[in-house]
């Protein structure tokens, strides 16, 4: 094995000034030109102003993970002197670093650009956009275009995209950028082509041309769509508001109804009468929001409703840090709300298992009538990576045990909306016939849904509900292994982490003395948690390390109350970044160093 | 609301529960229950074709008493799960139905927005100004001064006025009604299933075990209806009801207070009913082919 060749680029602003569509163009420029990329937006909850930045990897292999330094920094926004330094310290040594022309670099820029070896590439962005495009914004798409050029990556690509992107305003515009993005390419091209010394993966066009570019949420949102999912109903909360908006931008479309609410409360409520009368519904926010939404899933379990919620993840407690990643709600999503009932929890760690969450989810819903948490985090929902559109299938839909009317029709004795059976899931038949009028209960009910404190009724009604947590747990994806399966050590991970984790074993790995050290074991459903898988794949397990981005391990936590099981050593981050590959690699060889010094002993 | 189903011809055993009520003797709720279930009898309107929503609370136990669908569900939430299966079900005639403190505690913020999206179910909010079921505490609706367990030395606070909110949230129809007159309740009641849009229904009640005063001879005293007092009264206009809502003269207007047609009500503006009336749980979920492929592509 050796190291993939990767190449790494920086575009850095003020919120507001273009960073992150223009990381998502260049992103879909690369992925055209025949490479295989990882794009993230790094932004600050703020409007304006502030300083973002996007990231994007590109390879000849696939990537998972974006690493801690980076070949290009473009640059729109160095009068933030304090960022800016920060961001060439994440240059390498001959890394190029582009900036418009005409703005003044005060000292410190100079000064971090010579320790790290840096070369500086003024580029006059706001003049040829200006003189080209008419517009000061426009000196954007110059800076693309100077990267684009710089890399020696034919025009064409960058010319469809801005041509694509712009098509929508008008075909003066697009010209123009059009235009200004010649303009960019030819002067990074002339300029910097030569400046430019890495080594760059080789393209295949075959590969990656037609591969999709699609985020996490998106990835959700689809999957629901083709799930079945036509309710939504959702309050605006960053990082799950984007689900919501797959589904408003299409509504007619798609024949989804959508409604923004006046809270995450009325978000569920909604979602949960609309699950009531047979819609396959769902809702989307994050913790604060998921918080406000607890009450609710009680309604649900008890009264056994279909209903999907969506928790992307972002840093607690609180307000927290909005716009960070975090991994801190795993066992609130778990043990929500009073009372004991069935719920069923996925974490998925890439953006295929995010559209497989999202279709699973309302089948699982429908099938066991309880609802479904999916809980990804702010990475997963902006992370893109090109995948392969074979992979997104029209699911098999899953309506669970329904009542059809015909059987209504036929059915002599009284329906019965909670019927006791085996697997504790009762047929179902919608409002609607005159044989299946009722009225269930929040409170505890009989089999009709009447309400009844009776003792003998609640103990068998309790055991029904809690018949079904039984019963899903084949339902659940048994974790699974990446890498070799005789490592010496394994990285326990869940939800977003997988793609750190996973490019850093292979970046590890691929050094000779390493080969096949270590590996991950990856959990993308976790409750009702799947003991016997685990404990077959903990028999694989040597030297075993819980990565996590919370404080209290709270995986960890739940492989011991689960599973009996206590990890040798914990990972945990809660600063809200993303952790890196090259984070990963160091505390993994800390751990090898310790056990050395142990086993010595 | 605008009624699409066919209406059928229904007595009082089709809404007969198996149920045995835990209501008080001489409860208020009594009285609203057989005003509901009148008005569904002449509006033409089966049990199978209603969905009553609940909250909890003495008054939210209703479905539980009558032979209909229904859902009981969470304090102060029954409008907003009302209006999710409205919006996936406009077939069912909806209707939500709680106490004052359910309604106007709550679920006052959820109310007051469906109001101004004239979201086109009924509310019946059940007011006898005090919570039953807690056992005697003062509520959104008591009057100022009226002493409780957590008001031992009176309520400070001013009560809330429903119609007033209604009318200035946009409601397009306002109507109050007395659990002691359930035959003029049930005229309310029924113009409010044939209103298109928003109908918010107060009907005041007794609550013979912890708010004695209010009796249904108190209520006679001090309730008028509207047009026995103005036979001019127009209902259509909104300065008139704002000030007989304001008029604070110790005793309550009844009858249709408020009155709209004019507003369109919210799921004719939904994108996903603009094409189709079809219910969204009645139509198929199979994608076809090549739309879903064209989902796909706009990725690539």
């Amino acid at each position: 094995m050796t190291q993939k060749k990767r190449i790494s680029i920086k575009i850095a602003g003020a919120q507001g000034q273009g960073a992150g569509s223009g990381g998502q163009g260049l992103s879909k420029v690369l992925k055209r030109a025949g490479y295989h990329v990882f794009g993230v937006f790094d932004f600050m909850s703020l409007i304006k102003g502030g300083h973002s930045f996007y990231q994007i990897s590109f390879s000849n292999e696939e990537l998972h993970a974006n690493t801690e330094k980076f070949h290009i920094l473009l640059c729109f926004d160095p009068q933030n002197t304090e960022e800016t330094v920060g961001d060439i310290e994440t240059l390498n040594e001959g890394g190029l670093f582009f900036v418009d022309d005409s703005i003044a670099l005060k000292p410190e820029i100079t000064v971090a650009l010579e320790k790290v070896g840096a070369k500086l590439c003024p580029i006059p962005m706001i003049k040829l956009g200006f003189e080209i495009g008419g517009n000061r914004i426009m000196g954007n798409t110059v800076g693309l275009g100077a990267i684009v050029g710089t890399l020696g990556i034919p025009f064409d690509f960058l010319d469809q995209v801005v041509q694509q992107n712009f098509a929508k305003k008008s075909k003066e515009i697009a010209a123009s950028n059009s235009a200004v993005a010649q303009a960019g390419y030819d002067y990074g091209l002339k300029n910097f082509g030569d400046s430019f010394k890495f080594e760059m993966p080789s393209p295949d066009k075959e590969k990656t041309a037609e591969k999709m570019l699609i985020n996490g949420n998106e990835a959700i949102a689809f999957g629901s769509y083709a799930g079945g999912c036509r309710f939504v109903s959702a309050y605006p909360m960053t990082p799950g508001t984007s689900v919501f908006e797959w589904f408003t931008k299409n509504n007619a479309k798609l024949g989804v109804v959508t409604k923004h609410t006046e809270d995450e409360i009325a978000a569920i409520c909604m979602a949960i009468g609309a699950g009531q009368v047979g819609a396959r519904a769902m809702t989307s926010t994050s913790g604060g929001g998921f918080c406000l939404m607890v009450e609710a899933l009680g309604l649900a379990g008890m009264t056994e409703v279909p209903v999907v919620i969506v928790n992307a993840q972002r840093g607690g407690p609180s307000t927290g840090l909005p716009t960070r990643t975090e991994q801190s709600d795993l066992l609130f999503a778990i043990n929500a709300s009073h009372g004991e009932f069935p719920r069923i929890v996925l974490t998925p760690g890439t953006i295929e298992q995010c559209y497989e969450a999202g279709y699973r989810a309302h089948n699982l819903a429908a099938k066991y009538q309880t609802p479904v948490i999916i809980l990804t985090d702010l990475l997963l929902s902006e992370e893109i990576r090109d995948t392969d559109p074979n992979f997104y299938q029209l699911p098999q839909i899953d309506l669970g045990k329904m009542v059809s009317v015909a059987e209504l029709d036929a059915m002599e004795e009284p329906y019965l909306r909670y019927k006791f059976t085996e697997d504790g899931v009762s047929p179902r038949a919608l409002y609607g016939h005159p044989k299946s009028v009722y009225a269930p209960s929040t409170d505890e009910h009989d089999e009709t849904g009447h309400i009844t404190e009776d003792a003998t009724n609640r103990n068998k009604m309790m055991e029904k509900r809690m018949q079904k947590h039984e019963s899903c747990i084949n339902d659940i994806k048994a974790p699974e292994f990446f890498g070799s399966d005789n490592a010496d050590l394994t990285l326990i991970v869940w939800g977003s982490t997988y793609g750190a984790t996973r490019e850093a074993i292979e970046i590890f790995n691929a050094d000779e003395k390493n080969k096949e050290k270590i590996n991950l074991l990856h959990y993308s459903e976790v409750w009702p948690f799947p003991l016997e898988a685990t404990k077959s794949a903990l028999k694989k397990v040597k030297l075993s390390v819980c990565l996590e981005q919370n404080y209290t391990a709270q995986f960890a936590r739940l492989l011991r109350s689960e599973a009996d099981y206590n990890v040798d050593h914990k990972i945990n981050k809660y600063d809200g970044r993303q952790i890196t590959p090259e984070e990963i690699i160091r505390e993994v060889k800390k751990i090898f160093a310790q056990s050395l010094v142990s086993s010595a002993k | 609301m605008v009624i699409t189903q066919e209406r059928q011809k229904v007595t009082a055993k089709d809404f007969k529960s198996s149920q045995k009520s835990t209501w008080c003797p001489g409860c208020g709720d009594f009285g609203i229950q057989s005003a509901l279930q009148t008005a569904l009898i002449n509006s033409g309107i089966a049990p199978w074709q209603v969905l009553l929503v609940s909250g909890i609370g003495c008054g939210s136990k209703l479905p539980d008493y009558i032979n209909a669908n229904g859902y009981m569900t969470l304090h102060g939430r029954g409008t907003t799960i009302a209006c999710g299966a409205h919006l996936a079900n406009p077939k069912l005639v909806t209707i939500s139905i709680g106490g004052d403190g359910d309604s106007l505690g709550m679920g006052l913020g959820h109310a007051v927005h469906n109001m101004r999206r004239n979201m086109d179910i009924v509310q019946i909010i059940e007011n006898n100004e005090v919570y039953g079921l807690t056992k005697g505490q003062y509520s959104p609706t008591s009057k100022r001064g009226f002493r409780t367990t957590t008001s031992p030395e009176g309520a400070i606070e001013f009560a809330v006025n429903p119609l007033a909110i209604g009318l200035a949230a946009g409601a397009t129809f306002i109507g109050r009604g007395f659990s002691g007159d359930p035959k003029f309740t049930a005229d309310i009641i029924q113009q409010a299933l044939e209103h298109k849009g928003y109908a918010l229904v107060e009907v005041l009640q007794t609550c013979p075990s912890y708010n004695k005063l209010q009796s249904t001879d108190w209520y006679k005293e001090y309730s008028y209806k509207v047009l026995e007092e103005n036979a001019n009264y127009n209902c259509q206009d909104p300065l008139q009801a704002f000030e007989l809502a304001l008029k604070d003269d110790g005793r309550y207007p009844m009858g249709i207070l408020y009155k709209n047609d004019n507003r369109p009500t919210y799921i004719e503006q939904v994108p996903a009913y603009k094409e189709s009336q079809t219910p969204i749980i009645e139509r198929p979920l199979k994608i076809e082919a090549e739309f879903f492929a064209n989902l796909k592509k706009s990725y690539i």
